[in-house]
């Protein structure tokens, strides 16, 4: 179906884009029409078949309906007045959203509209992280490059609270693609946090989500990344996250994967100069069919940068879930110290996992660690809950809540920790 | 209160009960003490209803119910409970959600009201005194990197928050210093009352300075070999395992 995209961007009104975006634009569709999407027997893709995503065609969606604000009031979270930016089938709403002026000149706002406004900021970085090599999905989201959140955060400026730029599918029609374009760029000495979500309003629902965040970290800043993708168990998702973190950098990132019948998602981190921080934590929850896809990747170009990267799964019915870690360390990234552990836990006979640590290290004097395990919730735990009085199913699920919310801990902002902590227990069916 | 009566049992292939009989009326103390692989550990595992093990015969009353047909969660509703040998990690979830989760399950089965984390952090105040240990215990994950003696003290707190009518304490002595032994201890003596029983299994006599029992019972080759009273378990201390394996005919 490579044909229908071309034929779509062709048909894109492009006289109001400025004129560095057009050669942005047309390096992805260039680059989309020559690869098309990834085909089964690339190694990246070994484990999750894209067919059912490349196979159709997925239509723009039409300009959505007015969406009462009680529809996504269940979607945010945190203090009502913190900035919100809602997004429906991948255009800005303005009245869904509250964007509160933030200090020091930083800003949180719709990308079509930084992009109409000349933005300097946004054509000195768009489309200049995140390579559309990355896959074919990249190389479409960067044709279609027209809305998302656009966050800029000023040299020492600090955000107290979160920003959440909530991607909602309406739902309204069947069979349609978003190409949501996200940009964060926090500046030297600068502190954010941003929560990027993908929720559905209509549950069984079948769409295509094709996001590409890019986030540019400066010299000594402090980033707190928090990526919730709760699609309908119907649609498909596929996201890139390109992180490129500069000298003294501190960026973390949590992952929550639930939602889609088919989703993937790669974190690419690049760290560009040394003495960098970076904690990768995830957690994906599949049941029924879904199939949810976890790709990592840091880059340790330079010496003395450490990274920490925990993953964890939950596994039920017959769904899968694939897991690959890669970790590169070239030769002049002396002291780097970078462990990486995934943790499954499989709760049905049918349920299966593929996990692939995978680290190229080129260096001699570095701290290199990986582990990954399967299993099943241990029958001891499970006797020593159910002899203290608690039921076998509800054993089952306070052992499989506790193994989550380990990692979920991790997440520094007490409210957005909070936030998935329910999301968590809601889906695993646990109380509070 | 519980009447064992020709209970064996199995784990896999091999039989490590082979017909118990024992008596426990409430307001007593027992002491089942037996060397290694002797099945002290099973028996106990095999009250609380460990699924590892299978009950090839015998019958086990308790309270007048047929203790083998209920369930763990059942038993320990009923009023069973097992201080393990070896108390499980459970990281994720804290101390005090996982003792009001115990707690209210309990009162649930038994029709009274659930009490919510304010007022549980009343009963649980109490409860901590009998362990000597204060409310930061709460907030850390189940057991989740103990010491040896905190686990052993952390059984004892649910033992008081519980309350059982029956409580089997499986080598709560092994690995504790002697501080934490008495604490463990008079933890122990503390929560003993007219209408509940405790079945103290051990190897050492060194417990049994703290937590005297009436009856003292020498398990050997999965049937008790000797029964007597407290007396009995400083013969044992001084004349070793062997003498009453002798004197019963075991190999």
């Amino acid at each position: 179906m490579t044909g229908a995209y071309v034929k779509q961007f062709d048909a894109l009104t492009t006289a109001d884009q400025p004129a560095w975006l057009g050669p942005v634009r047309r390096g992805g569709m260039d680059r989309f029409a020559e690869t098309g999407f990834p085909a089964a027997r690339d190694e990246e893709w070994r484990f999750t078949p894209v067919t059912a995503i490349t196979q159709s065609e997925f239509a723009p969606a039409p300009p959505p309906t007015a969406i009462p604000r009680e529809a996504i009031a269940p979607f945010a979270f945190g203090h009502p007045e913190w900035p919100l930016l809602v997004f429906v089938d991948g255009r800005f709403d303005a009245a869904l959203s509250s964007v509160p002026s933030l200090p020091g000149g930083a800003r949180a706002m719709s990308l079509a509209e930084a992009i109409a406004a000349g933005d300097e900021t946004v054509a000195r970085h768009l489309g200049h992280h995140a390579p559309v090599e990355a896959s074919g999905f990249t190389a479409l989201n960067t044709a279609f490059i027209h809305d998302g959140a656009f966050v800029h955060v000023p040299p020492g400026v600090e955000l107290a609270a979160p920003v959440h730029a909530l991607f909602v599918a309406s739902g309204a029609t069947e069979g349609t693609a978003a190409h949501p374009r996200n940009l964060i760029v926090v500046e030297p000495t600068a502190r954010a946090s941003i929560v990027e979500s993908y929720v559905a309003l209509a549950p069984g629902r079948r769409y295509f989500t094709n996001a590409v965040t890019e986030v540019s970290s400066g010299e000594g800043a402090w980033t707190e990344h928090t990526r919730i993708q709760r699609e309908s168990e119907s649609a498909y998702h596929v996201g890139l996250t390109h992180v490129d973190q500069a000298r003294d950098s501190h960026y973390r990132s949590f992952t929550l994967a639930m939602g889609g019948a088919i989703a993937r998602h790669n974190l690419h981190v690049r760290l560009n100069a040394p003495n960098i921080e970076t904690l990768m934590y995830g957690l994906y929850l599949t049941r029924g069919d879904q199939l949810v896809d976890n790709h990592t990747a840091i880059h340790h170009d330079h010496p003395g940068c450490n990274s920490w990267e925990v993953y964890k799964g939950v596994m039920d019915g017959d769904s899968r879930a694939v897991f690959n870690g890669k970790v590169f360390v070239r030769p002049e990234a002396q002291k780097t110290d970078a462990k990486q552990t995934n943790r499954n836990l499989l709760l049905s006979d049918g349920a299966r996992v593929h996990t692939k640590p995978q680290l190229e290290i080129f260096a001699d004097d570095v701290k290199c660690t990986h582990g990954a395990t399967v299993g099943q919730l241990d029958d001891v735990a499970l006797f020593y809950l159910r002899s203290r009085g608690i039921g076998q199913a509800a054993a089952r699920t306070l052992l499989t809540y506790a193994f989550a919310a380990e990692v979920v801990e991790e997440v520094a902002l007490e409210p957005v920790r909070i936030e998935l902590e329910r999301l968590v227990r809601e889906r695993l069916g646990a109380g509070s | 209160m519980l009447e064992i009566r020709g209970l064996r049992a199995s784990a896999g292939e091999s039989e490590i009960l082979r017909g118990i009989d024992l008596t426990v009326n409430a307001g007593e103390v027992h002491a089942i003490m037996g060397p290694n692989g002797s099945g002290k550990s099973t028996l106990a595992q095999v009250i609380a209803g460990h699924p590892a093990y299978e009950v090839t015969g015998g019958q086990v009353t308790y309270l007048g119910q047929d203790l083998l047909d209920m369930e763990p969660e059942e038993r320990a509703q009923a009023g069973v409970f097992l201080a393990f040998q070896y108390p499980v990690e459970i990281p994720g979830v804290s101390n005090a959600y996982f003792l009001r989760a115990a707690y209210n399950e309990i009162r649930k089965a038994r029709g009274q009201d659930e009490l919510d984390p304010m007022d549980f952090l009343d009963v649980l105040e109490e409860k901590l005194k009998v362990v000597e240990w204060g409310p930061e215990i709460m907030s850390r994950a189940v057991n989740s990197g103990f010491s040896g003696g905190e686990k052993k003290r952390n059984e004892i707190l649910q033992m008081a928050v519980l309350e059982p009518r029956l409580a089997v304490l499986d080598e709560t002595d092994s690995g504790l210093d002697i501080d934490a032994l008495r604490i463990v201890a008079s933890g122990v003596n503390r929560l003993r009352r007219p209408d509940n029983a405790t079945v103290v299994v051990t190897h050492y006599q060194r417990l049994l300075n703290y937590i005297v029992p009436d009856y003292v019972h020498v398990l050997s080759g999965g049937r008790i070999v000797k029964s007597g009273g407290k007396e009995l378990a400083l013969e044992l201390e001084a004349r070793g395992y062997d003498w009453v394996e002798d004197t019963a005919g075991v190999a």
